[in-house]
C-alpha cells in the first residue's frame, strides 16, 4: 500500500464535513479511486457515471499494486458540487472499490498527462514546429523526411495549449493518456 | 473445514452453512448438476416456480418476511434476464437476496453458445454486487462473500454466474468464516452528529419523525427502538410505504402514511415541521413533491447507512451516516443522559394541530350499496384480518395504496410491497415466499386484476406445494392508476387502460386446482371473505369493485405537500404543463 502514496483523507464511508452543496457552480474535480483489479470493475466504475448521467473529462486506469490486486482509476470530471458529492458518495458504495479520494479539495495535488502527436509538414513549418516543441520541452520519438511524433508531458491545459499550436503546422493526428494526479506531500 | 467436492455440491453445502433452509427455483441445461445436488439431499427445500421472475420476486417476500437473505436459482440465458426485473425490484427496495445463475462452460463463453447471455453484464446495473466464478476453488469463498454483501450495510441483491464446468469440476470447499473482505460499512453514527440531533430534540416545537423501509432492514431491535424513542418524545410519526409497521398502525403517536396517496395530516406535518427525523427513508419523489417547496421550514436529520442517500435529492442539516438500531441506540443513550428534555408544552400544541388537520377525514369516500368501493373492501379485509397472524403483500397500482391507506401493520415484516421499482406482478410469487418462511401465517396478497395477471402462472406453484396464499383481488376491469392519470392528465382518453378479456377467475381457479370465490355485492362480502380465510389452500378471491373510483388522497405531480388533492374534488387541470412530463 505505501507504494501508491494515497493519503488518508475523509474516511469513503464518512459523509460529514461536506462542502456547501446545491450550488449551480460547475466545478471540475479530480477523483482518484482505489479498486479491486478484477475483471468488470471498470465497467462498474464507467457504468455508474452512464447511468446515472455524470460526465467523464478523462479517465485513466492501470494496476498499481500487484500483491494486492489494486488498481488506481484516475477521473476528472465536472459538475456542481452537489453532483460531486454524489460521484464520491456512489463510487464509495461500489464493492470493488476500496478507496475514494477527491484530489481537488483534499490539498495540492500534480496532475500529469501524456500525449504523442503527430505533425507532418516541410519547410518553414517543419523548423518552427520543432521550434515551439522545444519551449514546450516536447521530446521527437519519430522522425520522417516530412513528419514528426512529438511526446509531450504536462497539465491538460499545456498539452491543449501545444495542440493547438501544432495545428496550424501540420498536425494530423494525436493521442492523449487522460490525467494521472497524485497529492502533493508525505 | 475444507474438504474436496464438485462445484455442484459446494453450492448446495454452502447454501446449508449459510442457513438456508429454502430456495426458489427453476432448472435449465446450466444448471443441472447443481439440480442433480438439490435431488440428493433433505435439508433444502426447492421450491418450482413457473417463470424465473417468480422465483426472484417469492426470494423477496421471503426475505422481507424473515429478515433473512432470500436465495433463487435459475438457468443461463433466459432464465437469468427473465431474473432481470426481481433483481432491479430488490436493489430499488434494499431487499437482500442471492440470486444463483448457471452459465455455459468458461470455454464457450463469448462465443453466442446455446442460452449464454453476458449474466454479469446485464445484471450488473441491478445488482448491488455481482461474480462470475471461472475456478471451482474460489467457488465457496465468492458464495460465501455473497451473502455478506447482500447484508452487510445497505442490503441489496447480489448474483453469482456459475459455469456449467465450474459446477462439474472438483475443488476445495471452505466453510464460512468471518468476514475478510473490505467490504465493512460502518454501522455506528457520528456521536457529534447524534449529539446535534439530541439538542435539535430537545428544543423542537413541531417535530415529525419520518421514517422508511430502513428501520425494516435494520431488523426488529431497530423498531423497538423506534418505538421507544417516539413514546418517550411525543412526537408525531409518519412513515413511507416501505416503512410501515415499524411503528404500530395503533400507536398513539402514529398519524399514517406519507407521500403521493399519504395521509393530509402527515403530508401537513411534514410541510409545517421544524425539526424532520429522517429514519432509515431516503427522500424518494413520491415523498418529496415538489423539491423546492419541500418541507421549507424545517431543519432536517437524515439516518441512513448508504451515504450516498445523504444529499442526494433533499439538502439536510444533520446527516448521520449509520446503521437505525445503532444509531437509535446512540440518539436514545445521549437524550436520556441529558436530561430527556423536549419542548413538552410547545409539542402538545403541534400534535393539537395534527388533530384538526385529521378531523379533515382525508380517506372518507362515498360509500356504495349497489357496487363494491374498493376501500370499503379493504376496510371489511382489515376488520376480518387484522387479529390473525397475518403478511400482507400487493401487487402495484391503486389497490397497492388503498391497502397501504385501509389496513393497519402492527409489527415490521409484514406488509411486502413493491415501492421503489413499483413492479406489477410482484405480490403473488412475493406470497409464495413469505407463507414458505410462515407456513401457519394467513398470506393475503392485495392485487389488482391487470397486476395479478402478470405472475398468474405461480397458481401453478401454490397448488403444487399446497400454499394456501389468499389473492385478493380488486377487480375493476382497469388498470386503475393509469386510468386515474388519464382522467387527470389526458383528457380522459382511456388510452388501453382497460382489459376487455378478462378471465372468468373461479374458472381460473379451478382450473389450476384452487379454490375461486367470486363476490359483487357489498351485503355478501363479510361472508365471502370469511370463506377465504377458512379455506384450507390457495384462494382466488374475485372481488368485483366499482371501476372508476379514483385513489385519493393526491399530491399532483408537480405540487407540494400542502397542495392535495382531497376526494372527488375539481380534478381537472390542476397539473401544470410542467408536472404533467413527471410520472
Amino acid at each position: 500500500m505505501s507504494a501508491l502514496h494515497i493519503k488518508k483523507g475523509s474516511n469513503r464511508h464518512s459523509a460529514y464535513n461536506l462542502r456547501p452543496t446545491f450550488s449551480d457552480v460547475q466545478e471540475r474535480h479530480t477523483i482518484a479511486v482505489l479498486v479491486e483489479n478484477e475483471p468488470g470493475v471498470l465497467a462498474r466504475v464507467i457504468g455508474l457515471f452512464s447511468g446515472r448521467g455524470y460526465n467523464i473529462e478523462s479517465l485513466t486506469v492501470a494496476e498499481v499494486d500487484h500483491t494486492g490486486h489494486l488498481s488506481r482509476i484516475t477521473i476528472v470530471t465536472t459538475g456542481t458540487p452537489q453532483v460531486i458529492e454524489q460521484i464520491k458518495a456512489q463510487l464509495g458504495r461500489i464493492v470493488s472499490v476500496h478507496d475514494v479520494h477527491d484530489l481537488t479539495v483534499e490539498g495540492a495535488s500534480v496532475e500529469r498527462e501524456l500525449a504523442i502527436i503527430k505533425v507532418v509538414g516541410e519547410g518553414e513549418k517543419r523548423v518552427e514546429a520543432l521550434r515551439l516543441a522545444d519551449i514546450f520541452r516536447a521530446n521527437v520519438v519519430d522522425s520522417t523526411l516530412n513528419s514528426f511524433i512529438f511526446e509531450i508531458t504536462g497539465t491538460p491545459e499545456k498539452i491543449d495549449a501545444f495542440a493547438d499550436l501544432m495545428r496550424p503546422l501540420g498536425l494530423v493526428e494525436i493521442a492523449r493518456t487522460g490525467v494521472a494526479a497524485l497529492l502533493r506531500g508525505a | 473445514m475444507t474438504r474436496e467436492m464438485t462445484g455442484a455440491k459446494m453450492v448446495v453445502q454452502a447454501l446449508k452453512d449459510q442457513g438456508v433452509d429454502t430456495v426458489f427455483g427453476y432448472p435449465g441445461g446450466a444448471v443441472l448438476p447443481i439440480y442433480d445436488e438439490i435431488f440428493l439431499q433433505n435439508d433444502i427445500r426447492h421450491i418450482l416456480v413457473r417463470h424465473e421472475q417468480g422465483a426472484v420476486h417469492a426470494a423477496e417476500g421471503y426475505a422481507r418476511s424473515t429478515g433473512k437473505p432470500g436465495v433463487a436459482l435459475v438457468t443461463s440465458g433466459p432464465g437469468a434476464t427473465n431474473a432481470v426485473t426481481g433483481l432491479t425490484d430488490a436493489l430499488m427496495d434494499s431487499i437482500p437476496i442471492v440470486v444463483l445463475t448457471g452459465q455455459v462452460p468458461t470455454f464457450m463463453i463469448g462465443s453466442d453458445a446455446f442460452q449464454e447471455a453476458d449474466t454479469v453484464g446485464i445484471t450488473r446495473p441491478c445488482t448491488k454486487h455481482n461474480w462470475l466464478v471461472k475456478d471451482t476453488n474460489s467457488l465457496a469463498a465468492t458464495l460465501h462473500e455473497a451473502f455478506h454483501v447482500a447484508t452487510a450495510g445497505r442490503p441489496g441483491p447480489v448474483l453469482i454466474d456459475i459455469p456449467k464446468d465450474v459446477q462439474f469440476a472438483t475443488g476445495t470447499y471452505t466453510g464460512p468464516k468471518p468476514s475478510t473482505s473490505h467490504y465493512q460499512p460502518a454501522v455506528k453514527g457520528d456521536l457529534d452528529a447524534i449529539t446535534e440531533l439530541v439538542a435539535a430534540i430537545e428544543t423542537a416545537k413541531k417535530p415529525v419523525f419520518y421514517t422508511g423501509g430502513g428501520v425494516i432492514n435494520s431488523g426488529p431491535a431497530a423498531s423497538q427502538l423506534l418505538r421507544e424513542l417516539v413514546d418517550a418524545t411525543g412526537f408525531p410519526i409518519t412513515s413511507t410505504l416501505m416503512g410501515l409497521g415499524a411503528y404500530p398502525a395503533s400507536g398513539k403517536n402514529w398519524i399514517g402514511m406519507l407521500g403521493m396517496h399519504g395521509l393530509y395530516e402527515a403530508n401537513m406535518a411534514m410541510h409545517d415541521c421544524d425539526l424532520m427525523i429522517n429514519v432509515g427513508a431516503r427522500f424518494d419523489d413520491r415523498i418529496t413533491g415538489r423539491i423546492d417547496a419541500f418541507s421549507p421550514k424545517s431543519k432536517k436529520a437524515h439516518i441512513d447507512i448508504d451515504p450516498s442517500s445523504i444529499n442526494k435529492v433533499i439538502r439536510v442539516d444533520i446527516p448521520i451516516v449509520g446503521d437505525v438500531a445503532h444509531v437509535l441506540e446512540d440518539v436514545l443513550k445521549v437524550w436520556k443522559a441529558r436530561g430527556r428534555k423536549t419542548n413538552t408544552e410547545a409539542v402538545a400544541k403541534w400534535q393539537a394541530q395534527i388533530s384538526d388537520w385529521r378531523k379533515v377525514n382525508c380517506l372518507a369516500y362515498t360509500n356504495s350499496e349497489k357496487s363494491i368501493k374498493p376501500q370499503y373492501a379493504l376496510q371489511r379485509l382489515e376488520a376480518l384480518t387484522k387479529d390473525r397472524d397475518r403478511y400482507v403483500c400487493t401487487e402495484v397500482g391503486q389497490h397497492q395504496m388503498w391497502a397501504a391507506q385501509f389496513l393497519g401493520f402492527e409489527d415490521p415484516n409484514r406488509w411486502m410491497t413493491s415501492g421503489g421499482l413499483g413492479t406489477m406482478g410482484y405480490g403473488f410469487p412475493a406470497s409464495i415466499g413469505v407463507q414458505m418462511a410462515h407456513p401457519d401465517a394467513l398470506v393475503i396478497n392485495v392485487a389488482g386484476e391487470a397486476s395479478w395477471l402478470m405472475n398468474m402462472q405461480e397458481m401453478g406453484t401454490a397448488v403444487q406445494y399446497r400454499l394456501p396464499v389468499k389473492q385478493f383481488i380488486l377487480n375493476n376491469e382497469r388498470l386503475g392508476m393509469v386510468r386515474q392519470w388519464q382522467e387527470l392528465l389526458h383528457g380522459e382518453r382511456y388510452s388501453h387502460s382497460w382489459s376487455e378479456a378478462l378471465p372468468d377467475f373461479v374458472k381460473l381457479a379451478e382450473a389450476f386446482g384452487a379454490k375461486g370465490i367470486i363476490c359483487s355485492d357489498p351485503a355478501d362480502l363479510d361472508d365471502a371473505i370469511m370463506e377465504m380465510i377458512n379455506y384450507d389452500g390457495p384462494v382466488i378471491f374475485d372481488c368485483l369493485v366499482e371501476k372508476h373510483e379514483n385513489c385519493f388522497p393526491m399530491i399532483p405531480s408537480g405540487k407540494a405537500h400542502n397542495e392535495m388533492l382531497l376526494g372527488e374534488a375539481e380534478t381537472q387541470g390542476v397539473i401544470d404543463s410542467k408536472g404533467s412530463v413527471l410520472v
